[in-house]
């Protein structure tokens, strides 16, 4: 059930990157006045990974706050003991959800991150970077993508391919697709925004754009992140079957 | 730093490659997106004077230009002014539409920034509907073309006119007459009329500058509106020059002789510019009178050039150095002089003194003033009882004779005309030849004295051929113009004289 979810707005806003995080294990959701929003994102991922409605730091902001992948998520300071856990409590146990003591709080912005690789924000913290590569298992660099040091905000990316600031220069393109092992575009969402994470969220198999998106935008983001031939299935039956072994 | 090469990304909307902006559309894609001249004037009135050509612009003046001109182009773009506050104008063309269309168009191109930080230039067109309406003063002029505000009255009481030769080429050159409706010439003097009070007012300071005069003022009522206590008056100046010119035989009343510092009674005038320079011919000692000075004790000249008489020179002695007597140099000498009408008749000769020294020689001519024979009737010179009066006092060199010889040749240089309305009776066709002999003189004046060249202009005469007689002349040569002093003249042609006083 590969897809591509277009026309998403979250309280009339098409950034719906700000108000979801999503992964190839679970999907977070804020908390939203109608239930439209977390609807579809049930519709399209229930019965594959836990979808998880919740706020952090009481704030709904919680797509550009966290930083996460199959491997576990990192969470700001400013999140509250009940909201963490609350997460623990619905997330899958192999997921490790850490709260993290950074003096950049939103991790969202500062952070991108795949299953392997994650891309950080220049003067994030030695601890901090040590610890993503512990909790997240992923090698860290350190980079800016056109100029901007908010990588999280600028450049959205799966284990597939990604998607960055329409100004990257050719150069930066090929150093950092270098980095990532993935293939890299420039292109932008919701009508020429820039700002690429924060309109849209993807995984290995979906991604969710706003209602902005022409459908040329649409059709780069289809061919770069590979969602065409996308099974889930497959890829959670990989890690369901290692579920099972660690059971046993 | 390595080189960066921007890549390219499809535009969000019709998907074709292009290099990112800050919108991320393609320029027609944002174009059909954003119209920029929203909410901006596309069609002004504008108001036309057809008699004068001119443009209104409000509440009151008149702004004269072409059409498809800078000035029109100025005038139409800053009527859109206030509306273009919001955008910058780069560019501004006419279109050219049929003129008697009443309509003009101009394109615009403007820039404006729009959605993020993307800055979007278009360009549109407005259409000007031109009204026509007479402007006040056309309106003014049409209903009593003669209609003149303020007058000057120029008059000098003397029986020549060269001071308003001169006159004339000062105000040609100072342009002082530019703003007169008409200029009429009058028995002894000139009249000029203006639109404006002020103009008047300014023409009469220039005169008041240039020349010792003496003026009032008068206004007489010709309308009123009782409701907004508008009064519309006709303004007249009486402005009239000293007596006084310059080579004039003058004896100074006493109180004036000695408040000059026993000046002898008899003078010579050297020079009238806005004082009078005065100087007696056998102590060399000059004075200034200044127009107040004079008027207070208007005095009359004794003789004045008309009553010159041409003598020869037959001896010459000099009899101080040359002395420098306000600008010009004179040596004091012993002269025998006889008359032209006696030489070689008569024996009668007279041993003179004279202050022209400097340039006469024996076998000189030069014109003087014969106090022997003249008849005085001078209430001042009764005055001084005991006086001795010299037989002849010397005035200037004449070149009569070199004049000859140059009879009929034109000159290198010509001088230009203010123009003016002449009277055309009976009694002013008789003055005709007078006046054109006095001109004649005047332009002979003016090729000796280069001090009288100063304020004027002089310009080349295109009809002037260098003759092929010059190398005949010998021996001295009579005054004329450097061609230094010559300015090129451009335009001496009709067109420029039916130009002359238009305001």
């Amino acid at each position: 059930m590969s897809g591509f979810c277009v026309g998403l707005q979250f309280e009339n806003s098409c950034e719906i990157g700000v108000f979801s995080k999503l992964t190839n294990a679970y999907c977070l959701v804020a908390i939203g006045g109608s239930e439209n929003f977390y609807s579809i994102f049930e519709s399209e991922l229930a019965d594959v990974i836990p979808v998880v409605k919740t706020s952090i730091g009481g704030t709904r902001i919680i797509g550009r706050l966290c930083a996460g992948n199959k491997n576990g998520l990192l969470l700001p300071h400013t999140t509250t003991d009940q909201e963490l856990q609350h997460l623990r409590n619905s997330l899958p146990d192999q997921v490790v959800v850490q709260r993290v003591d950074e003096r950049l709080s939103a991790l969202g912005n500062c952070i991108a991150c795949n299953d392997h690789v994650a891309l950080t924000h220049t003067d994030l913290d030695r601890e901090t970077e040590e610890l993503i590569a512990d909790v997240l298992g992923v090698e860290v660099f350190r980079q800016t993508i056109a100029g901007n040091i908010l990588v999280g905000s600028y450049c959205a990316f799966s284990n597939r391919g990604g998607l960055v600031h329409p100004h990257t220069s050719i150069e930066d393109l090929d150093e950092l697709s270098t980095l990532l092992q993935v293939p890299l575009v420039a292109g932008t969402v919701n009508r020429g925004s820039e700002v690429i994470a924060a309109g849209m969220t993807v995984n290995d198999w979906t991604a969710f754009c706003g209602s902005d998106t022409t459908a040329t935008e649409l059709s780069v983001i289809e061919s770069v992140f590979k969602l065409r031939e996308a099974q889930p299935s497959a890829i959670v039956d990989e890690m369901r079957k290692s579920l099972i072994d660690s059971y046993v | 730093m390595v080189h960066q090469t921007i890549g390219s990304v499809l535009c969000c909307k019709c998907g074709i490659q292009m290099a990112p902006n800050a919108a991320n559309m393609c320029v027609k894609c944002l174009r059909s997106e954003v119209d920029i001249t929203e909410g901006l004037q596309k069609h002004v009135i504008i108001v036309h004077c057809p008699e004068c050509d001119t443009y209104l612009q409000p509440p009151r003046t008149w702004i004269k230009a072409q059409l498809e001109s800078k000035e029109l182009l100025t005038f139409c773009v800053n009527k859109l002014k206030k509306n273009l506050k919001e955008v910058r104008l780069t560019h501004a063309e006419f279109i050219w539409t049929e003129p008697h269309s009443k309509r003009i168009k101009v394109k615009l191109r403007i820039q404006k920034e729009v959605l993020n930080g993307a800055v979007l230039e278009q360009a549109y067109t407005v259409e000007y509907v031109v009204q026509d309406q007479m402007c006040e003063s056309c309106s003014r002029v049409q209903a009593n073309p003669d209609q003149w505000v303020a007058a000057v009255q120029l008059r000098q009481h003397v029986p020549h006119r060269r001071t308003f030769f001169y006159l004339e080429q000062l105000i040609l050159r100072h342009d002082a007459a530019v703003r007169a409706i008409r200029i009429k010439q009058m028995d002894q003097g000139v009249d000029f009329f203006f639109a404006n009070r002020s103009h008047a007012v300014k023409f009469v300071e220039f005169l008041g500058k240039v020349a010792p005069v003496r003026s009032r003022h008068d206004k007489q009522l010709v309308s009123h509106d009782s409701k907004s206590n508008n009064y519309n008056y006709k303004y007249t100046f009486s402005v009239e020059i000293c007596p006084i010119c310059r080579e004039d035989l003058i004896c100074l009343p006493p109180k004036v002789a000695v408040t000059l510092g026993n000046l002898g009674p008899l003078v010579i005038c050297t020079k009238v510019s806005n004082n009078i320079a005065l100087m007696d011919p056998f102590t060399l000692r000059h004075c200034f009178l200044d127009a107040d000075q004079y008027w207070r004790s208007s005095f009359k000249s004794l003789l004045s050039c008309k009553q010159l008489v041409e003598y020869i020179i037959l001896d010459v002695e000099a009899v101080s150095s040359e002395v420098i007597v306000g600008g010009s140099r004179y040596v004091l000498a012993d002269a025998q002089v006889a008359r032209l009408s006696d030489f070689g008749k008569n024996d009668t000769l007279f041993s003179v003194r004279t202050h022209l020294g400097h340039i006469l020689s024996p076998g000189d001519y030069a014109l003087g003033y014969d106090l022997y024979s003249a008849n005085n009737n001078d209430v001042e010179l009764d005055k001084y009882k005991g006086l001795v009066l010299s037989d002849v006092i010397l005035i200037k060199k004449s070149y009569e004779e070199k004049r000859q010889k140059k009879r009929g040749k034109p000159r290198t240089w010509k001088l230009k005309s203010l123009g003016m309305e002449v009277d055309d009776t009976a009694k002013g066709r008789a003055d005709e030849e007078k006046m054109y002999s006095e001109y004649e003189q005047f332009l002979r004046d003016l090729e000796e004295n280069p001090d009288m060249r100063f304020n004027i202009s002089l310009y080349r005469n295109k009809e002037y051929q260098p003759s092929e007689m010059v190398s005949e002349t010998d021996g001295e040569d009579a005054p004329a113009v450097p061609l230094e002093e010559l300015l090129a003249d451009l335009d001496l042609s009709d067109m420029d004289e039916g130009d002359g006083m238009k305001e």
